[in-house]
């Protein structure tokens, strides 16, 4: 059974409809990206599975339970980590607040706790005491992602995390990342950086005017460089 | 003016005066800083929550004879009740609606509350006594000093240090910040925000009641005390910086000297200090001492 089931939502800001019938799955421990220029529907759909924009119609599963409608906290408690586009850190709070509050023990006990997330993050150890609102764009990318595994997720929702970034710190972050995934955690990643995604994903579904134009594998993508240009190029 | 260069004991009550006022402004004060900083409504009805808590503490300790510490207890719960009824009853519903709407909402609250005290308590001025044991003064070597007054200079720092302890050193302090800064983000990491909205709601309006509850003893309990206390609370939330509680301490702190002060200085115009005091800091530094200039779109 897949891990996440999107079936064919439809979203709305106010009366500007975004998504029309978005659907995929997600098996455990994959990596699913959402990919397609800016204002094609990925960020809705990321908010639509976090309950932030709730679906007005179809239906999302997570791990059984139907959270289409479901409060964000909800959803969140339930094993769905979100790590937002802008990273949304708390800005007047200390990197070690900022981790704090999201804390939340696993399941098993042997989940994501600051030490853990420290080794995967060294850069964070040294700058505890800093307030969020002074970090560079890469600290802010860490300190979200960090954040977000306080919260023991077991569904992981990146929004651009690369975005903004310089080239050797975006290496470094798919290099993180891809640790992640081998953790077992599964994740939804909605980028434009092609490379990004070709080397972390399992599935890639291209988004296009709040509609899945085309799924396949990143082999699937590197063999149709014609559905690239249609759809990505500006 | 003579007598504040001329007697020392005399300008050093006047300190005290201005302390223990400062301090009990401070209680009440506190709370409307607090639901400001978190649920960014600005409370009108604040100060009838305060006159409810003179009120409650009147009936409680005079007329039920149940005694003091009793009418604070239960002037902190009544308004804990009130709060819970007005925030999950009417402000839930306006948190992303204009501040005009919710400004109107508060207003109503203080209509409608007033009335109801009216109905409850009439319109007669009403006395509670000093608790025993702090009716007398206190002897302070250079002069006495009247013991009550001497209890809410006290009370009001611990007020603060337990607040502040709260707010910046436990993980639900930490919680209320974010919330102050992001609550979509927090709601996306698993907190359930409006139990943080209504907690500090409460917290705050039971500051309103305790404040009221310890100013019945000198203030009287009567009809239209909610609107002097809402101005005073304004004049040091805006002069220390909405939201901050230092700023809030400090503000209750000068408010109270410039007060005394000048109603001695020049008797009658203590208001017309304050209010300049208010003018100066809004031309300077509108965002308070303490306070942080708000981001646009906020």
């Amino acid at each position: 059974m897949p891990q996440l089931e999107v079936q064919s939502i439809h979203t709305s800001y106010g009366l500007s409809q975004v998504l029309f019938g978005i659907s995929f799955d997600v098996e455990p421990g994959q990596v699913i990206s959402l990919i397609g220029r800016n204002g094609v529907g990925k960020t809705t759909t990321m908010r639509s599975i976090i309950g932030l924009t709730p679906a007005k119609q179809g239906k999302i599963i997570f791990e059984g339970t139907d959270i289409t409608n479901l409060a964000a906290y909800k959803i969140s408690r339930l094993g769905v980590g979100f790590v937002p586009e802008e990273r949304r850190i708390f800005p007047q709070l200390s990197v070690w607040e900022n981790l704090d509050i999201a804390r939340r023990a696993s399941r098993d006990g042997k989940g994501w706790d600051e030490e853990r997330v420290f080794a995967l993050f060294p850069d964070l150890r040294d700058i505890q005491s800093r307030p969020g609102g002074v970090l560079s764009g890469g600290q802010q990318q860490m300190l979200t992602i960090a954040r977000s595994l306080m919260n023991n997720p077991s569904l992981l929702l990146l929004d651009e995390p690369s975005e903004g970034l310089a080239p050797k710190v975006v290496e470094d972050l798919r290099d993180q990342i891809k640790l992640l995934k081998d953790s077992g955690l599964s994740i939804v990643l909605a980028e434009q950086n092609l490379s990004f995604v070709m080397y972390l994903s399992d599935k890639c579904h291209i988004l296009e005017k709040g509609e899945v134009k085309f799924t396949g594998t990143p082999d699937d993508l590197r063999a149709k460089p014609e559905i690239l240009e249609q759809y990505l190029t500006l | 003016m003579d007598m504040l260069l001329s007697s020392p004991t005399f300008a050093f009550i006047q300190v005290l005066n201005s302390i223990s006022l400062g301090m009990n402004l401070f209680i009440i004060a506190a709370g409307l800083s607090l639901i400001f900083g978190v649920l960014r409504v600005i409370n009108f009805a604040h100060g009838v929550f305060y006159m409810f808590g003179a009120y409650i503490m009147y009936t409680v300790a005079q007329d039920l004879e149940l005694g003091f510490v009793t009418g604070v207890i239960a002037a902190a719960a009544g308004l804990a009740v009130i709060a819970i009824v007005v925030e999950r009853g009417l402000f839930q519903w306006l948190y992303d609606k204009e501040h005009l709407m919710q400004l109107l909402l508060t207003f109503a609250i203080v209509l409608i509350m007033g009335d109801l005290a009216k109905i409850i308590w009439g319109t007669d001025q009403l006395s509670v006594s000093y608790p025993d044991g702090l009716s007398g003064a206190v002897d302070l070597g250079v002069t006495f000093y009247p013991a009550y007054r001497m209890m809410l200079a006290v009370i009001g720092p611990v007020i603060f240090i337990g607040l502040f302890l709260l707010i910046e050193r436990t993980r639900w302090g930490r919680l209320t910040r974010a919330a102050t800064q992001d609550m979509e983000m927090l709601a996306a990491l698993g907190v359930n925000v409006p139990v943080i909205y209504v907690t500090i709601f409460l917290i705050g309006s039971a500051l309103a009641g305790v404040g009221g509850a310890l100013a019945a003893p000198i203030n009287s309990p009567t009809p239209g005390m909610d609107a002097t206390i809402i101005v005073e609370c304004f004049v040091i939330v805006i002069i220390g910086g909405l939201g901050s509680l230092w700023g809030t301490f400090v503000g209750a702190l000068i408010y109270g000297f410039v007060f005394n002060f000048g109603s001695v200085i020049v008797p009658n115009w203590q208001d017309v200090f304050a209010f300049l005091l208010l003018m100066v800091v809004l031309l300077i530094r509108p965002w308070g001492l303490f306070g942080k200039p708000e981001r646009e779109g906020h």
